[in-house]
């Protein structure tokens, strides 16, 4: 087999990995908002419950994760296994947007009470403080923790192929098996690309927030 | 008629009383120096005419309007509230300025949001726009900030930040402006510059409300002096009375401390 059909056979299982990424992303961030209010919500029971929900997601394995939610339905109630990029994606989802919701939790709690303050006594309304006042000092604030997460992600979309989903690892598996060892190095190529990208793009960001201090 | 009447004001957090049966009032175009040591209570009670903390007690009078009653439990909406509040300028100590925004637009912000609401907004959008911004260009001039517009709080010095925070107060227009310790979080050089700013303020007879730790200033700018210790209002009266001929042993001995350090 010629390197070049090798390298795009690994390229076209890179695309799964990418598709994890993105799919990950689109409902993460906005879910980890979500839970965010809930851990910071006035009622206890429920902020309790989150932080629980919480706990359990970051204390266990992703890899776990995964399985759990391949594997589960099955083996408690005998029911349809979930297609196999679904269960890796809802996993993902679930485990991210935990660990977004404490970087925006961080984030919007950073802020100071003087500056809601300023905007009350300027007889601004709540939605008002947190759009024109705190929102753009809170995305300032969790650019760099996100920008590491976002490259965690990628790396950890390797995990699909505890359930034999077909990413880039798996396919250069598939390659060792048959005695070509080198796909499987190769690989590190693709992810560290990725993340060069990702250092460039959160870069920019960085750079685009400098015009003020928080 | 007083332009502010406050009456019986209470307020515990906790089983820490901070105020107690505090009353005063003031009239139109003067300018009132509560003094006292730390923890006496004085920023609390600036905080409750801001409604930024809610006494537990008492009633805040605005020109002869109630704008809190303690006594009247029926809930206020957001807006009711939100309306009350802007009677009432405050200028924190740490200035809070928003740091996003320059200078201009710090002192733009509150009134352009408050012009959304004006029903005539959208067929003089352009108009209203250009009148809030020439507002504040003069108001940021007022307090030798020309040169500054366009810069973001964190190119300024604090005592800069101040007199934009000033000019930020003043945009609204409110009927009694209230500082809280103004220079408190500044380098000793740069509190000449804000007091200069206040003491104008004061001589074109804007209604004022000053926590302060300056004596001197308070002595020189105040027409009414109210001395607070322990949450209680000890001694109140014109300058000359409190500084000068003052009977009360516990101002005595509060002014006393002050005449050491300086």
């Amino acid at each position: 087999m010629s390197a070049s059909v090798i390298f795009a056979s690994l390229t076209k299982s890179f695309g799964l990995n990418c598709q994890i990424f993105f799919v990950t992303l689109l409902f993460a961030l906005p879910l980890g908002l979500v839970i965010a209010f809930g851990a910071m919500s006035r009622f206890a029971p429920l902020r309790a419950l989150i932080k629980t929900f919480v706990w359990i997601i970051r204390g266990t394995p992703l890899m776990l994760q995964v399985i759990i939610i391949f594997y589960g339905p099955g083996l408690l109630w005998d029911g349809d296994l979930l297609p196999r990029v679904t269960a890796v994606c809802m996993a993902f989802v679930i485990n991210y947007a935990c660990y977004f919701s404490e970087i925006y939790r961080g984030g919007i709690q950073s802020i100071p009470r003087g500056q809601y303050e300023a905007g009350q006594v300027l007889g601004m309304t709540k939605a008002q403080i947190f759009f024109k006042v705190t929102l753009l000092q809170v995305i300032k604030r969790v650019i760099p923790p996100m920008g590491n997460e976002f490259m965690t992600l990628i790396k950890d979309t390797a995990l699909a192929n505890v359930i034999a989903t077909k990413e880039i690892i798996m396919m250069s598996k598939e390659y060792a098996t048959k005695g070509l060892i080198w796909p499987l190095f190769s690989t590190a190529l693709f992810f560290l690309l990725f993340c060069g990208v990702l250092t460039l793009l959160f870069g920019w960001l960085e750079k685009k927030m400098d015009y003020f201090r928080v | 008629m007083p332009i502010l009447a406050v009456d019986h004001i209470n307020k515990s957090f906790g089983s820490t009383q901070v105020l107690k049966d505090i009353s005063f009032s003031l009239e139109r175009g003067k300018a009132l120096a509560i003094i006292g040591s730390s923890g006496s209570g004085k920023t609390t009670l600036l905080r409750c005419l801001n409604f930024l903390e809610k006494p537990d007690g008492g009633r805040i009078a605005v020109n002869g309007q109630t704008l809190f009653d303690a006594a009247d439990r029926a809930a206020k909406s957001d807006a009711e509230i939100r309306k009350r509040r802007l009677h009432f300028g405050m200028v924190f100590q740490s200035f809070n300025l928003f740091p996003q925004y320059t200078a201009l637009e710090n002192v733009m912000l509150a009134s352009l949001l408050l012009a959304k609401e004006r029903p005539d907004y959208k067929q003089n959008k352009r108009a209203i726009q250009e009148e809030i911004e020439q507002r504040a260009i003069e108001l940021l001039s007022r307090m030798s900030l020309e040169g500054r517009m366009g810069h973001y709080p964190h190119q300024l010095s604090g005592g800069q930040q101040q007199r934009v925070a000033i000019a930020r107060a003043l945009a609204l227009q409110p009927d009694i402006l209230c500082f809280d310790e103004p220079t408190s979080a500044l380098d000793p050089e740069l509190t000449g510059e804000v007091l200069k700013v206040i003491r104008h303020l004061a001589e074109q007879h804007t209604t004022m409300i000053i926590v302060t730790h300056e004596m001197a200033f308070a002595r020189d700018v105040a027409d009414h002096v109210l001395f607070m210790d322990g949450g209680v209002i000890v001694e109140q009266g014109s300058p000359t009375a409190l500084f000068e001929n003052t009977q009360n042993e516990r101002t005595r001995a509060f002014l006393s401390r002050f005449s050491q350090n300086d």
